[in-house]
């Protein structure tokens, strides 16, 4: 007995240490390239996005807006509690949940207001999500990775911005065929998505899809730099972020 | 030892038994390397076409990352050459027939992708 568990004893360590020390991970892949930024993208420490709701008359003038994304963006078409939203409108009580004046101008009271990602500072739907599939970039964006999603909707129960549509069905059915933006994938049924501020154009030095689409009202770029167009709408106006007692700090400030 | 006979042609039963994946596999023949279909109008890839079949799916693992969680999107292929990182824009440009190219490995492997449940998988050449 005591022989067989030398020999045992003899077989696992010639095991570790063949591991610990890459014998037996000769095998495993090299990635013999190298990466790199593209030499067009706009860079930023904190990307955020300032709307002008004072140019927007209607809540028709904002369809440009929404049409620019969704179709960049190949965002189905469902219709009901199950639709998916990357940017959508919705009345003032229910955008600035924190202010209680029961006694606004009509433009308020009655008017749309555009909703989107806030890419906060301080993202809950990064904290709660357990797969790494949602995160934060180093330039503020809050991204997703729809390979790693399980679809266990934590981030949607964690945003308090209601910014996060599931695909309860498979969003190709509700997707023109062929696909509004060829170069742009859809996603797949079961996994969470929302707006990205448009990762993707950024890196090809193209502003995100909306911002191209609003002619000047709304404004994005760098927080951090004091001389950007965002920094100069916050300091020449009045501005409000939604739900800011929450501590969130979102990216995405309104113009009243 | 009881039943002698019995336990030992069960044993060999057994054997026989577990092991006819072998002796099927050794029996039809050796393995032909289905014949993909390569891009008609493009002769370099990303990598040499060893390092591609072998590593491709490493590759691409790796890609992904990169581009979405570093915004590292551009590859320095180990020639020097940059490359976008896109499956959608890169890859399928030339590899325009998955049904002549990716699947005709995959299948006869096993190994069955869900790629174009997002990406948009391109229809080829007629």
């Amino acid at each position: 007995m005591n022989n067989s568990r030398r020999t045992f004893l003899k077989v696992a360590g010639v095991s570790a240490f063949a591991l610990t020390t890459g014998v037996a991970g000769a095998a495993q892949a090299k990635i013999i390239g190298t990466y790199e930024q593209g030499d067009k993208a706009l860079k930023a420490k904190r990307w955020a996005m300032v709307i002008d709701t004072r140019k927007f008359t209607s809540a028709d003038d904002y369809k440009p807006l929404i049409d620019a994304c969704h179709k960049a963006h190949n965002v189905p078409a469902i219709p009901g509690n199950q639709e998916i939203k990357w940017m959508w409108l919705d009345h003032y009580d229910r955008v600035f949940t924190d202010d209680m004046n029961a006694n606004l101008p009509d433009k308020f009271k009655k008017g749309m207001f555009p909703l989107l990602c806030n890419h906060c500072t301080n993202p809950p739907c990064v904290r709660v999500c357990p797969t790494g599939a949602t995160y934060k970039m180093h330039d503020g964006i809050i991204a997703m990775d729809y390979h790693r999603c399980i679809g266990c909707r934590f981030c949607m129960a964690g945003c308090p911005y209601g910014a996060r549509s599931f695909n309860f069905v498979d969003p190709r059915k509700f997707i023109a065929d062929p696909v509004p933006n060829p170069e742009y994938p859809t996603r797949m049924i079961g996994v969470v998505e929302k707006c990205t501020f448009c990762a993707e154009r950024l890196a090809k030095g193209l502003r995100p899809a909306c911002v191209e689409a609003a002619n000047g009202a709304v404004m994005f770029g760098d927080l951090d730099d004091p001389n950007s167009d965002v920094r100069k709408a916050l300091a020449e106006n009045f501005s409000i972020r939604r739900k800011p007692s929450l501590g969130t700090q979102p990216g995405v400030y309104y113009l009243i | 030892m009881y039943n002698k006979t019995y336990v030992l042609a069960g044993i060999i039963i057994f054997v026989a038994l577990f092991t006819t994946p072998f002796w099927t596999g050794i029996m039809s023949g050796s393995y032909q390397r289905p014949a993909v279909q390569l891009p008609a109008n493009e002769k370099e890839c990303v990598e040499p076409v060893e390092y591609m079949r072998a590593e491709h799916m490493q590759l691409l693992n790796d890609w992904r990352d990169q581009a979405l969680r570093n915004e590292a999107r551009v590859y320095v292929s180990s020639t020097g050459k940059k490359w976008e990182i896109s499956l959608q824009n890169t890859c399928l440009k030339c590899h325009n027939n998955t049904t002549e190219f990716c699947d005709k490995c995959h299948i006869s492997n096993s190994v069955y992708p869900y790629c174009w449940t997002c990406h948009i998988e391109p229809k080829g050449k007629k």
